[in-house]
């Protein structure tokens, strides 16, 4: 084969390859852009809305003017109380499918019943959870049974992630610890947990995020219009996302309260991208852990 | 009576016949090493004897095997207390994601010992022992995967030492390290020997012929022939014996 040849197979090689880095690259580009551009346009229409009072007093006049208070403190305590029932459960249901259950017909079962479960519209939670929580167990619309149903939304994720997390541990550390005399609930406990922890947080994120912009599971559990800040779980909360819903839909002035319900989207967001840096925070300060302890 | 005792000891993966009717004695104080092609048994083997095999499911085992003369697969034995007692170095050096401290102090703390001076007690005698403690006595608080390969071994095996066992199983505990290294751990197994039964899987025909006092060598299963390392390798009996150690196969 002459040398031309080859400088010529060469050539047709890199551009192939440019040419498909370059799409790689643009449509990375691509996805990159729509995030910057949903949220240049919700922070051009709903700056102007922010202001310390915007975010510290109620909402006044049929809810054309004043804060979003009572829908901010209702996200936080729904998103809290939801992660407080479906973390511990979730991580506990991964620990067991991973490291106790044996891989049987069980285990599958669990397993794609998690995955449907996962696979469910969260408008049907919305219904299990009023028929379920708020009617026959007598909870009422309160932030308990607003909580439960997101948290069984979220179960599935917590699972999956601690399961992968779990399954991600090198079986010689298992093994090394086994070898000392140590008991299965040693190992994991003193070996297996903290070595996952970073991933295991991951889901945590996850969920939050989930949460904190669901508004058809609490559809009817939370409040139109309230300017009682909850006293205990048994009380009423608004939600941001449904406050955004109910401004941009069924608002006594829709026209009117536009300003407030970008300021409102802009809120929410950064609420979640605040809870976002605090769960990495925890993930590098248990990832670090993990290296030098 | 001998340390470690193998009375005809079969063992079934399902259906697979891995271990065929072992018959095995090892005296105390002595480094044993045993020897074969992959997949002969012998890593098998040596995991019977701290009940490692316990992890794999679908593991058939029949025969009796004793360490001091207890039945070790008799119904009610405590399976961690065996460990302590029959320690175990792995093929890949595999510490603890903790402080070289806390990998030594590992084995004590998950068997309830926790008075402070204690534990740094034996952690720097373990230390020592596993001759580590000059290369580390600066790091204790360092992370154990700031170590080297090979000094990350010697941490596996003065983790392994620091609970007092009396017999400690070595499953090609060199083979993941450059020479140099693997020269001290082979020192560290001749100076092991006085207070340790030490079982020792290897690929390396030097390795057994330097360190051990005894080799068997499995084959397919079966325990081909056993004896005195220096029999073995000068005079051995068996045909396949021979064919092996001079690297005709395998």
């Amino acid at each position: 084969m002459s040398l031309n040849m080859n400088e010529k197979i060469a050539r047709s090689k890199r551009r192939s390859e440019m040419f498909a880095f370059g799409i790689f690259r643009a449509l990375s580009f691509l996805v990159v852009a729509i995030l910057f551009v949903i949220l240049g346009f919700i922070i051009i229409k709903g700056g102007s809305a922010i202001s310390w009072k915007f975010l510290t007093t109620m909402p006044t006049d049929g809810m054309t003017g004043g804060g979003i208070l009572p829908a901010i403190i209702g996200t936080f305590c729904l998103v809290g109380g939801s992660i407080l029932f479906s973390f511990p459960i979730g991580v506990l249901a991964g620990i067991y499918m991973n490291e106790y259950a044996k891989d049987g017909p069980l285990v599958r079962f669990i397993r794609m019943m998690t995955n449907n479960l996962a696979g469910i519209p969260s408008i049907v939670f919305g219904l299990f959870g009023v028929s379920f929580f708020v009617i026959t167990c007598g909870m009422g619309d309160s932030i308990i049974a607003g909580s439960l149903t997101l948290g069984i939304l979220t179960l599935p994720v917590v699972i999956r992630t601690t399961e992968e997390a779990l399954k991600a541990v090198d079986n010689s550390f298992r093994q090394g610890s086994y070898a000392l005399g140590a008991t299965k609930i040693q190992t994991i406990r003193k070996v297996v947990l903290p070595i996952s922890y970073p991933n295991i947080i991951t889901g945590l994120i996850l969920s939050i995020g989930r949460v904190s912009g669901e508004v058809a599971p609490i559809l009817f559990i939370v409040a139109y219009f309230t300017t009682k800040l909850p006293t205990s779980v048994k009380d009423q909360v608004m939600a941001l996302p449904y406050h955004l819903y109910v401004l941009a839909t069924s608002g006594t002035n829709i026209e009117k309260t536009r300003p407030i319900a970008y300021g409102t989207a802009l809120v929410l967001i950064a609420i979640v991208l605040i809870m976002n840096l605090l769960a990495n925070a925890l993930r590098r300060y248990f990832g670090k852990k993990v290296k030098m302890n | 009576m001998a340390k470690i005792e193998t009375k005809d000891v079969n063992l079934f993966y399902g259906d697979f016949h891995a271990l065929k009717g072992i018959d095995m004695q090892m005296e105390e104080n002595t480094v044993t090493a045993l020897i074969g092609p992959s997949g002969c048994g012998k890593s098998t083997y040596l995991r019977l004897l701290n009940r490692m095999n316990d992890l794999i499911d679908n593991v058939k085992i029949t025969g009796q095997i004793l360490i001091d003369g207890e039945d070790i697969y008799r119904k009610g034995i405590n399976v961690d207390e065996l460990r302590i007692k029959v320690g175990m170095v792995f093929q890949k050096p595999n510490p603890f994601p903790k402080s070289v401290f806390e990998n030594v102090a590992y084995g004590l703390r998950v068997n309830g010992i926790n008075d402070k001076h204690i534990v740094e007690e034996t952690v720097v005698r373990s230390l020592k022992h596993a001759a580590l403690w000059d290369e580390v006595q600066d790091k204790l608080h360092k992370s154990a995967f700031e170590l080297s390969g090979g000094q990350q071994q010697r941490l596996c095996i003065a983790r392994a030492l620091a609970i007092s066992p009396s017999v400690v199983l070595m499953d090609e505990p060199a083979s993941a390290l450059d020479p140099i290294s693997t020269a001290k751990i082979e020192e560290l197994i001749y100076e092991l020997k006085k207070d340790y039964t030490i079982v020792i899987v290897t690929h390396n025909m030097q390795q057994a012929g330097r360190v051990s006092d005894f080799t068997g060598f499995f084959y397919l299963g079966e325990l081909v022939e056993y004896g005195r390392t220096a029999d073995i390798f000068t005079s051995p009996k068996k045909h396949q014996t021979e064919n092996y150690i001079t690297g005709r196969f395998g």
